[in-house]
């Protein structure tokens, strides 16, 4: 079973939170990073809407996982790319889905290893809750809390949706 | 799932085909080959950072065991394994002739009481790392860096992988590797790996006292003519010379097999206009190779070396990773039964 979630006004609730997010840090030329896969998809749509016309970056946390020591290296890693210099940027990182925050622990070490930007702001598209580290979103699209046997998947790129799966049907 | 752990293909494989040892391109398929250069090309991009490390082996020990010496593969294991932040242990032992097979376990032995992680192997007899990984404690990789005349994957991966950043992919290309067949370990890895990965065509050229027997069983065809060979090649990959492996009259003389078999300029417009020049290094001008073709336009021999960095951060990295993951299975099979 297969219910949708109304990806514009998630992706509404995002450009107006980042509005204000950055308008609130007086950031006047930020930079987009996207989480692979699906935060690379909403880094595109969202550059389009804050007429952002410097490219985006694309950020593949395989190497900066912490849980290779238990399940090892993803196989399907791709390249990182960030076409810019992160030192002394304003950056918008942005993921998909926010639940434990250790993706966007790894992500945030992998960034400081291209440079040291000015200041990160930090979006999602869904906030899970769930959490296990000290990381909080600085703009979400919604928040919601999942029964144990939900999972919420973003697709595309295109169209964008949003799938919530019940597991075990 | 019934692989044996004992049998050689499965040796380097865990039960759910993911690399644990890296030992021989045999029996690895055109999909794990595929992986290994596709991780390889996540890890340049690293190389191109402010900060080239990446935390994936933090904490880990890699002992470089070189029973023989080689300074650049060393080098470039060395730099992978410290890119990857692992804690690097580099052991040069020259081994005398008569105690091999004992000291190799007696050193095994100590270095596995300093709890390493991973042994990166380059021994003279072929087989040595094979040994050492049936051998090895669970959960300890061995790479191979190069056995004897047997094999030298990491090498013949590093060269796939620049075929494949120059010609795009392996499908209708022509390649040749001219040369010291009989003594190299490189030529035996690449000619598998260039057949598994679908190139149309690969082609020895050589003197017939520097070809091993039934070389076409390799799976390559054979040409004692190199401007009859040079016809139509997209890459042609020229191997050192072995001086210090030869025994015995297999060439009359140097300046004999350069004028015979090395690569200058007029042999290489023979060639497909496009064809790139490779060298596993380090190579001999004048005698394999001709100065002006070896820094010429067509060389790619320094992106050989950059890419052998990223190759063998893959590979050592695939490895430990398949070695982790396992012993995960195991402890988690343990706690259900």
């Amino acid at each position: 079973m297969t219910a949708l979630l109304d990806i514009d006004q998630l992706l509404d609730q995002m450009e107006s939170g980042l509005r204000q997010a950055l308008e609130q840090r007086g950031v006047e030329s930020p930079v987009l990073i996207g989480i692979r896969t699906g935060g690379v998809w909403l880094a595109d749509v969202l550059s389009k809407r804050l007429g952002i016309e410097e490219p985006f970056g694309e950020l593949d946390i395989s190497f900066y996982r912490d849980d290779f020591s238990r399940i090892g290296l993803n196989p399907r890693v791709k390249p990182s790319s960030l076409p810019f210099d992160t030192e002394g940027r304003d950056i918008i990182l942005i993921d998909d889905v926010i639940m434990s925050g250790r993706t966007i622990r790894a992500a945030m070490n992998e960034i400081f290893d291209y440079g040291r930007p000015a200041s990160i702001i930090l979006a999602t598209l869904i906030d899970l809750g769930a959490r296990e580290l000290p990381i909080q979103p600085d703009v979400a699209g919604k928040t919601m809390a999942l029964e144990s046997h939900q999972r919420v998947k973003l697709r595309g790129p295109d169209p964008l949706r949003i799938e919530l799966q019940e597991a075990g049907q | 799932m019934t692989a044996n752990d004992s049998s050689p293909h499965h040796l380097q494989l865990t039960r759910d085909g993911q690399l644990r040892h890296f030992l021989t391109l045999d029996g690895l398929d055109r999909a794990l080959l595929t992986d290994i250069l596709d991780t390889a090309d996540s890890f340049i991009e690293v190389g191109e950072r402010t900060i080239k490390k990446v935390p994936l082996l933090r904490g880990r020990t890699v002992v470089n065991l070189f029973f023989e010496s080689s300074t650049r593969t060393r080098s470039t294991f060395e730099l992978a394994a410290k890119r990857l932040s692992a804690d690097v242990l580099n052991l040069d032992i020259s081994t005398s002739a008569t105690s091999k097979g004992e000291s190799l376990s007696d050193t095994l032995l100590n270095l596995e009481a300093m709890a390493s992680d991973m042994f990166v192997v380059r021994h003279s007899q072929s087989g040595a790392p094979h040994f050492i990984a049936e051998s090895v404690t669970p959960g300890v990789a061995i790479i191979n860096a190069g056995d004897g005349r047997h094999a030298h994957p990491t090498q013949a991966m590093l060269d796939m992988l620049t075929i494949r950043q120059h010609k795009g992919q392996f499908e209708g290309l022509k390649v040749a590797i001219v040369g010291d067949v009989l003594h190299s370990r490189v030529a035996r890895s690449q000619i598998r790996a260039l057949n598994e990965l679908g190139a149309e065509e690969v082609r020895v050229i050589a003197p017939g006292t520097l070809l091993p027997k039934d070389v076409e069983s390799l799976g390559c065809t054979v040409e004692y003519d190199m401007t009859r060979g040079m016809k139509d090649l997209d890459v042609v990959i020229m191997l050192r010379l072995q001086k210090e492996r030869m025994e015995g009259a297999l060439l009359p003389s140097e300046r004999e097999f350069y004028r015979l078999y090395g690569l200058n300029q007029q042999k290489l417009a023979l060639a497909h206009p496009e064809c790139i020049v490779m060298h596993p290094g380090p190579i001999n001008r004048g005698v394999e190779i001709e100065s002006a073709v070896a820094d010429g336009p067509q060389s790619v021999i320094l992106n050989q070396v950059t890419n052998g960095i990223a190759i063998r951060m893959a590979v050592m990295s695939m490895a430990m990773g398949g070695q982790v993951s396992e012993r995960q299975q195991k402890l988690s099979e343990r706690g259900q039964a």
